[in-house]
């Protein structure tokens, strides 16, 4: 790597050549405040927070698209540049609603801290506040223009990461907001609720959907009969809302949390994640043998899922027809369980614990109620589940660690690792590589399928079958990309795992956030970190096979008879809708056919 | 420029393969969203929703892009425009010689804000920065045309000739 000499601070560093003045300020110990930037997202110099001196440069710049040359002397703390970005955030501040104490972020917002790190205890100038209508038309993520400070990440994000684009900055200077085109609401466009919009805004412009108030009438009514499922990849974030350290799971005291809650029963969505390696590894068999649509495409992802249904609809035969988890869960609570435990199903009310937006509208899909009542009933991100424990004043260090409840708490790793991307891959080549081969496995973790790169590959020999051909994608933007090739026969697999969100479910838009400073001073990624908790706890399970589950084994011997069978068929499997891009020009194509 | 096409007929090829052929020309060209979107709107008169979707899955873009575009630039329009378009100017030279009460006037007499079109669709108001007539202040302009030196007492008169020739 080449290495260019440069002087911050008086502080002579070698750092690489081409890097900005932002990064070798951190490499050299010295943080200088940023609001628009995000680590690998976001770099546009548009907030101008970052400003510092450079020799021989006019005027001052914004480190954080200003790139290092040989000899480059940096200033980032003169009266100067201290006076400049006070006056910078102050302008931003100038037509911000002054919500703080009842906004969303407080204490969470990058705004609120950064005028408090630059000194800011007056705001000299007022500027026009327009009123934009908030946008709550989707059962998953509000907007709230009115408090946008356009620093564009959600654009960013949305375009480059999850390749959706439904956001853009619109119109200009105090009328500019960043919206969907032509100003639709997010449930006239193609959306798909993955919520990476709300993770990387800095204030309360985007959130998730608040249904808290929901599960606590619920709960304080006595006759429901509330139980609760939790997914994978919430365990392994959720510390981060009271202190831990980013890749702390805390599994069992969650659990403790859940109970004094007030849920009846606190289950866990392994459970059935277990189950969908049983339904969609058999669906994977059935097609390698019968000739039926490959690739086999997960379907867990409900982000994942939408995009296809409005970007891909000639893949939605190839989508397993498998539920996701969440969905089995529901579907099982209501008719399995409530038989086994004699509860009345009508009195049920089943809450999940996703890390996830786009699990609230999954939850909404018409065809997933087959029951006969909603599968789910209501849908929290770990970032409401951490708003209610601390509502109930609990000290969640000092909670005990508990066991989830039988039976729909009984779960193996396999089922646990469905949190990070290949999770699903990786525990569905577990149970398929047993069931053909009929061999025990004797190494467990397929490393190949594991980790952060965009577009994952291998190949697995699974005799007398023959060899399997795998992909995994994470994040929509990767997604697209391996499809492309896929519909453009430069590639051909017989499996492919999708997930919505960049890392998988460790990384899902429910998640706590991982705000532009935080994630400048991890060393790992904070998705990577995560995962490890989960791929830990699942190397210290007993069970690490989904089909060693003893309570996925015995739901088929009393329930389900087997995997797709006419009960799972019934129950736990299901059916895709396409969906337009566009409803303008789908219309106009409409009639003008 | 008015409308030439006749929205809502033809089949999808018909309408917009002109589309198609001003976006051939700009093949593999950086930056040239601006000058396909001014192409487009000089045949159509405006943008509407269809047509941007139609360039942007094209262009391999989001729409929300090419709308955050077509919102920013003022010339852009995304509703029809009518068939004369009168602009007033409102730079300093004509506005201290009374230009706003000329817009003014014309709001009344036609009937619209600035930015509307009248429902007969002849007349679309609009305002502008410095036309560069100086000397004629206040200015208006009706299409290509330049009506300079007005009083209030000549806004229905000019608009009652553009209304004769339609």
């Amino acid at each position: 790597m080449e290495m260019v000499n440069i002087t911050i601070d008086g502080q002579k560093v070698q750092v690489p050549a081409g890097i900005t003045v932002l990064e070798a300020a951190r490499m050299a110990g010295i943080k200088i405040p940023t609001l628009c930037y995000l680590k690998e997202i976001n770099k546009i110099g548009a907030c101008r927070v970052c400003l510092v001196e450079i020799e021989r440069a006019r005027g001052l710049q914004a480190s954080c698209v200003y790139p290092v040359m040989e000899g480059t002397v940096v200033r980032t703390n003169t009266p100067a540049i201290r006076e400049a970005r006070k006056a910078v955030v102050e302008l931003i501040l100038s037509n911000h609603p002054m919500e703080c104490l009842t906004c969303e972020r407080n204490t969470k917002c990058e705004l609120q801290a950064l005028a408090k790190q630059l000194g800011i205890t007056d705001i000299r100038f007022k500027g026009e506040n327009t009123e934009f209508p908030k946008d709550t038309s989707s059962p998953s993520i509000v907007r709230n223009p009115d408090k946008c400070i356009l620093c564009r990440r959600c654009v960013s994000v949305c375009n480059q990461i999850q390749g959706v684009g439904v956001l853009g900055t619109t119109d200009r200077g105090f009328e500019s907001i960043v919206a969907p085109a032509f100003h639709h609401q997010l449930s006239e466009v193609d959306c798909v609720y993955c919520g990476q919009c709300v993770n990387v805004c800095p204030v309360g412009a985007l959130t998730e959907k608040d249904d808290t108030q929901l599960v606590w009438d619920a709960i304080n009514d006595p006759e429901k009969h509330v139980v609760v499922q939790t997914a994978p990849a919430v365990r392994a974030a959720l510390g981060e809302e009271f202190g831990y350290q980013v890749g702390t799971s805390v599994t069992r005291q969650m659990v403790a949390a859940l109970r004094r809650l007030g849920f009846d029963k606190v289950f866990d969505t392994d459970f059935t994640a277990d189950l969908t390696i049983l339904e969609e590894g058999n669906e994977l068999l059935e097609r390698v043998k019968n000739g039926g649509k490959l690739p086999l495409i997960t379907s867990c992802s409900p982000g994942w899922v939408k995009f296809c249904e409005h970007n891909y609809p000639e893949f939605l035969d190839n989508l397993s027809t498998a539920k996701s988890p969440q969905q089995m869960f529901g579907a099982l609570a209501k008719t399995y369980y409530a038989k086994k435990c004699g509860v009345d199903p009508a009195k049920i009310f089943s809450v999940s614990i996703m890390p996830c937006t786009a699990k609230k509208f999954e939850r909404q899909r018409p065809e997933l109620r087959d029951s006969g009542f909603a599968d789910v009933d209501a849908v929290l991100t770990t970032r409401e589940l951490a708003k209610m424990i601390k509502v109930a004043g609990m000290d969640f260090a000092a909670l005990p660690e508990e066991q989830y409840d039988d039976p729909m708490g009984i779960s193996t790793g396999a089922g646990l690792i469905f949190g990070a991307t290949g999770g699903v891959m990786e525990a569905a080549l577990r149970t398929v590589y047993e069931v053909v081969t009929g061999k025990t496995l004797k190494d467990l973790d397929f490393v190949g399928v594991r980790g952060l790169e965009g577009v994952k590959e291998a190949s697995v020999d699974l005799p007398p079958l023959g060899t399997v051909k795998v992909a995994v994608a994470h994040g929509l933007g990767n997604a697209r990309k391996l499809l492309d090739k896929v519909k453009a026969g430069e590639a051909e697999y017989q499996f492919i795992e999708v997930m919505a969100c960049p890392g998988g479910c460790v990384g899902g838009g429910g998640q706590p956030l991982v705000g532009g400073p935080e994630r400048m001073e991890l060393e790992e990624d904070y998705r990577a970190l995560r995962a490890k908790a989960i791929y830990e706890e699942d190397k210290g399970m007993p069970l690490r096979k989904s089909h060693e589950n003893p309570a996925v084994q015995a739901l088929y011997e009393e329930f389900l008879v087997k995997p797709l069978g006419e009960k799972s068929h019934h129950l736990l499997h299901t059916h895709y809708t396409p969906r337009v891009k566009n409803q303008a020009l789908a219309a106009w194509r409409e009639k003008n056919k | 420029m008015s409308c030439q096409c006749k929205c809502g007929s033809g089949r999808e090829e018909d309408k917009f393969a002109f589309i198609d052929r001003i976006i051939e020309q700009y093949k593999n060209q950086k930056g040239s969203m601006i000058p396909i979107l001014h192409q487009v709107q000089q045949v159509l008169g405006y943008l509407p929703e269809e047509v941007q979707a139609y360039i942007a899955e094209k262009m391999g873009v989001p729409l929300s892009e090419v709308y955050g575009i077509v919102s920013f630039y003022a010339l852009f329009s995304t509703q029809p425009k009518g068939k004369h378009r009168v602009s007033v100017c409102l730079g300093t030279a004509c506005y201290v010689r009374g230009s706003g009460k000329i817009l003014e006037e014309l709001q009344k007499e036609l009937g619209i804000k600035v930015g509307e079109t009248t429902k007969d669709g002849l007349f679309t108001l609009e305002a502008c920065r410095c036309l560069g007539a100086c000397g004629l202040a206040p200015v208006l302009t009706v299409d290509e045309h330049v009506h300079g030196r007005l009083t209030t007492k000549d806004v229905a008169e000019i608009i009652n000739k553009y209304k004769d020739v339609q």
